[in-house]
């Protein structure tokens, strides 16, 4: 990574958190415990602070959530796709997979940004460093447990594995070997197959994205789009 | 009363905690100075726990209102983010309101003291049931001695 972030990397790891906290949000009153469902809405929270920080230092953030159309988001397709196979679908296993991809790479990206020289740019990445620690630990504990759980979590969270690896070449352009010196271990001693690197579908930070990111943004942007400036 | 500039920094630390109503705002490191200019115009810096705390709009309205009671009309909430807020930054004052309420330290192992009846985790543990609980900042424990339940802040 370049010494001074770009605007384009600060709007891209903007997009990929707003869009990762909407997506979170989708579980909130839906998790498989009270617990976890407290916890995967703090983790939403936190994606929803680090978007704030990052699309404030770019532009107005309101401007920038609510008024955009779907080919002007810069985040990668791993933000956007739904939670588990199919649309709609919400799997816990399959979550976790997500969870422990994005975390591992959000971190990577926020400890570069805390090291860069754009002292505004630090700022963020330190403050997001410190809770994607906690999300990356979050996802990690649950792969160990639903790996070395029973057949069925193993073969859910192996099956969210599967169909989530080929998003992780985007996602983890320029820090890919790093990522995988976290994310592999944990696969391991999850006792879970890494998958093979096959098809890499990409595009999403060029404005490319599939359409799962059209019915995310409808429910998101709806009400602002239809009471600009709506408060309560 | 003339008011100075350390009253402004005082008063706004004075606040207290939207969630935790217990700690100031300032024992928690929230606050971080108030400047006061020549016209009167007050300028105080806050730091948010977490980035997506979502007491910080509470937080900036209640440091106006504490100040505009206080005869400070002209007061500007400004939020900045380095050093990034650590628990550190909570003072010995702040961490025992929390514990006189039941709110246990995250304890230098990573392991908190029960704050009911102080048990220190062994033999029998006190085991973390969630890393998130009714705050950000807070994890849920289970204390196996008086086998009652607490929050712990969170290191940070
Ligand atoms: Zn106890």
């Amino acid at each position: 990574m370049s010494e001074v972030a770009t605007e384009v990397e600060l709007l891209g790891l903007g997009d990929d958190a707003l869009i990762a906290a909407q997506r979170l949000a989708e579980w909130v009153s839906r998790a498989p415990t009270l617990e976890e469902d407290v916890a995967l809405a703090n983790i939403a929270l936190d994606q929803l602070g680090a978007a704030r920080m990052l699309l404030a230092a770019v532009g107005d953030e309101d401007e920038l959530a609510y008024r955009r159309d779907d080919h002007q988001f810069r985040n990668c397709l791993l933000a956007e796709l739904p939670l588990g196979p199919g649309r709609g679908d919400l799997d816990f296993g399959w979550t976790m997979s997500w969870l422990l991809m994005l975390s591992a790479a959000q971190l990577l990206r926020y400890t570069d940004l805390a090291g860069g020289s754009d002292e505004q740019a630090a700022a963020i990445g330190a403050k997001a460093v410190k809770e994607s620690t906690y999300h990356l630990d979050h996802a990690r504990q649950w792969m160990l447990r639903l790996g070395g759980g029973t057949e069925e979590s193993q073969r859910r969270v192996q099956q969210g594995l599967d169909g989530l690896w080929p998003y992780g070449h985007e996602l983890t352009e320029g820090i890919r070997d790093r990522w995988l010196a976290i994310v592999e271990p944990v696969l391991a001693e999850a006792g879970l197959k890494r998958p093979d690197d096959r098809w890499r579908p990409g595009g999403g930070r060029d404005g490319r994205h599939t359409e799962h990111l059209s019915y995310l943004l409808a429910e998101m942007q709806s009400l602002h789009r239809a009471h600009p400036g709506a408060q309560w | 009363m003339t008011a100075t500039r350390a009253d402004a920094a005082a008063i706004a630390g004075a606040v207290p905690d939207p969630e935790l109503r217990v700690v100031t705002i300032g024992e928690l490191g929230i606050v971080r100075g108030a400047e006061q200019a020549e016209d009167g115009h007050v300028v105080v810096t806050i730091t948010p726990t977490y980035s997506g705390c979502p007491a910080m709009d509470a937080i900036r309205d209640d440091i106006r209102s504490a100040l505009a009671a206080a005869g400070y009309a002209d007061v500007e909430v400004k939020t900045v983010l380095s050093p990034a807020w650590s628990t550190d930054m909570i003072t010995e004052s702040g961490w025992a309101a929390l514990e006189r309420t039941g709110i246990a330290a995250p304890g230098p192992s990573g392991t908190p003291t029960c704050p009911r009846c102080g048990h220190q985790g062994r033999p029998t543990p006190v085991l973390q049931i969630s890393r998130y609980a009714s705050t950000p900042c807070q994890s849920l424990w289970s204390c196996r001695s008086c086998l009652e339940p607490f929050n712990a802040i969170k290191k940070l």
